[in-house]
């Protein structure tokens, strides 16, 4: 009873929570905006109502929001599928990075930028569609050749794949690194991911994406709770194994193809977030999803805001940020599960 | 109720399961016996759907393979030898997920979803345990969660694998006769992979015994687990090894058991 208070409690709060975690993100940075100036920044961009205009609202409006939203929608994103891929793959390392995903945008992205491809006249911009294609052709290699190989698709065939698939694409994109020649810092940049260029058609993206992945993967919630039981359970509990497998699948796919198409690769993320929440609000994924969505932007937005604010005037890679904060929270994690398994 | 003819399976070039046939009614416990690597457990996975099959698989008529996985798990119950989960779930978690295919299309659980699920926890003796996690479990309770999920799936028939695996003496009684009295009841069939042949022969009605993927016998369960069936399967002399399991505890039996 005491643990479902707990759960509710938690989704009850978890909007309001994250509206005041954007909030202080957009407030605090390398020039302080005090709240009331940023309310009334907001308040003017939100109904088209005159502001007070100037430098600080070209701050907040068209600067520190756009960042702050597409770090909670990516934060949101990349820990909803390593949520979905944690259960359906009944590993607690997997992430959204597994199929080898990521690893495919990020070789796009790196290529477009080593030609120069670009199109000139659309909102995104060739490297983010570089990104995206890759990172479909990428799903579409994996999953050809995980069913060539074992046509009942199992999650072994899948996880050893994506690591072959991943390691391969990171001996390319080191290839690639050599030719790059002036280019090697934005390159390296993207692998590293930044949030600091996304501006609002980038935030539409996300959130269309976003949008509709959630109405895809939420109502998966229980046979993914099935699946992490094993997938012959899972069929015979009633699941449709191959058709749920390939639709979360897919949808992850396509999901982190787009928050790598805008932010680059941002990692850690995904691995983390769901183990977080798991410890507030049990394993099912019926809460577990929610919880994921809300903690991923929280996580994403509050470590977006370090990279920015920690050293004045520098900007760090947010990848190497949620890393770092990353791998010490998992690290928590483990300890804390062992501990109480063993208790 | 159930009616296997002509059944074959490949695991990738290998011929695991060669002209297999048998039937079962209602009220039937079919045990299904032989030595390792006879395909026992292929045989339940072919029957359940988690491994393709060719030849005849029909419940009450309607071919297994085209029912949806949904409908298929309305009527089969299935505890296979299982892995356990990585994550934290309660046991009243992992027992309520038996009602998964009677969910509505919302996922809202149907009518007679809380009585099954205090049923299966009640019959399988886990009512303390059911906030437990399933990490803390030890082998033999795990193994009654996966019973209790079956049970809590009301199934019309039961395909058990080893089931009385990692139980202790207590629970292997009380699980043999959980499932006497289960399939008891109206329309209600049990078949179970075994490897005890006392246990076969104690509780089955009919037995199937396998040898390296081919039928050795079938029929009621006297009549198939004959001793030189049993010594050609084995290549051993089954009754003599049998004899001298209980010949050990001859001069312990002599004296009354406390209770």
């Amino acid at each position: 009873m005491l643990a479902m208070k707990k759960h509710s409690l938690f989704l009850l709060f978890a909007l309001p929570i994250t509206a005041a975690v954007m909030l202080f993100c957009v407030c605090v940075g390398s020039v302080a905006v005090p709240l009331g100036d940023t309310l009334t920044a907001l308040w003017s961009g939100l109904t088209g109502v005159e502001g007070p205009g100037g430098a600080m609202e070209s701050i907040i409006l068209d600067v520190r929001l756009p960042r702050v939203l597409a770090a909670a929608l990516v934060g949101a994103s990349l820990s909803l599928c390593g949520a979905c891929m944690q259960g359906l793959l009944r590993n607690p390392l997997a992430d959204g990075s597994t199929l080898g995903v990521s690893s495919g945008a990020s070789l796009g992205a790196a290529f477009a930028i080593l030609i120069g491809f670009q199109l000139p006249g659309l909102p995104l911009t060739g490297t983010a569609l570089m990104a995206m294609g890759f990172a479909f052709v990428s799903l579409v290699t994996i999953l050809s050749l995980a069913f060539s190989l074992d046509r009942s698709l199992s999650t072994h065939t899948i996880i050893l794949l994506g690591i072959v698939f991943a390691m391969l694409v990171s001996a390319l994109l080191s290839l690639l690194i050599v030719f790059s020649g002036e280019k090697l810092r934005t390159i390296t940049f993207w692998t590293m991911g930044s949030l600091s260029s996304v501006g609002y058609p980038g935030v539409a993206l996300l959130s269309v994406s976003l949008a509709v992945s959630c109405a895809l993967l939420l109502p998966q919630a229980t046979a993914l709770d099935a699946f992490a039981l094993g997938e012959d359970t899972a069929l015979h509990l009633g699941v449709s194994v191959r058709r749920v497998k390939l639709l979360v699948l897919a949808t992850v796919s396509a999901l982190i193809g787009v928050c790598v198409s805008v932010g680059g690769c941002i990692g850690f993320v995904g691995l983390v977030t769901p183990h977080m929440a798991r410890l507030l609000v049990g394993p099912g994924h019926r809460r577990l999803l929610p919880a994921s969505l809300f903690g991923g932007a929280w996580f994403l937005m509050l470590t977006d805001l370090a990279s920015r604010a920690l050293i004045p005037r520098v900007q760090l890679p947010i990848g190497a940020v949620t890393s770092i904060i990353g791998s010490a929270l998992f690290v928590w994690i483990f300890a804390r599960s062992s501990r109480k398994e063993a208790a | 109720m159930l009616e296997v003819s002509g059944l074959n399976a490949v695991l990738g070039n290998r011929e695991v399961l060669r002209d297999i046939h048998f039937a079962i009614s209602a009220g039937d416990w079919l045990m299904v016996a032989g030595p390792n690597g006879a395909g026992k457990s292929t045989l339940l996975r072919c029957l359940s759907g988690a491994l393709p099959a060719a030849g005849t698989l029909r419940f009450e008529g309607r071919d297994l393979r085209e029912m949806k996985p949904g409908e298929r798990a309305r009527l089969l119950g299935v505890m296979a030898q299982t892995h356990r989960t990585a994550y934290a779930y309660t046991v009243e978690e992992v027992v309520r997920l038996g009602r998964l295919a009677r969910r509505n299309f919302w996922g809202t659980p149907d009518s007679g979803a809380e009585e099954a699920l205090e049923d299966a926890l009640r019959l399988t003796g886990l009512e303390a345990l059911r906030r437990r996690s399933v990490l803390t479990l030890s082998g033999g309770e795990y193994q009654r969660c996966m019973l209790a999920q079956v049970l809590c799936q009301q199934p019309r028939l039961l395909l058990l694998d080893e089931p009385a695996n990692h139980l202790d003496l207590s629970y292997q009684q009380q699980l043999y006769h959980l499932v006497d009295a289960w399939r008891q009841q109206e329309g209600r069939a049990v078949i179970s992979v075994e490897h005890s042949l006392s246990a076969a022969r104690r509780w089955g009605t009919h037995a199937l015994l396998l040898s390296d993927g081919a039928q050795a016998a079938f029929g009621p369960v006297r009549q198939a687990l004959t001793d030189a069936r049993l010594c050609e399967v084995w290549g051993m002399d089954v009754p003599e090894w049998m004899r001298q399991q209980t010949e050990v505890w001859a001069e312990v039996w002599a004296d009354e058991c406390p209770r």
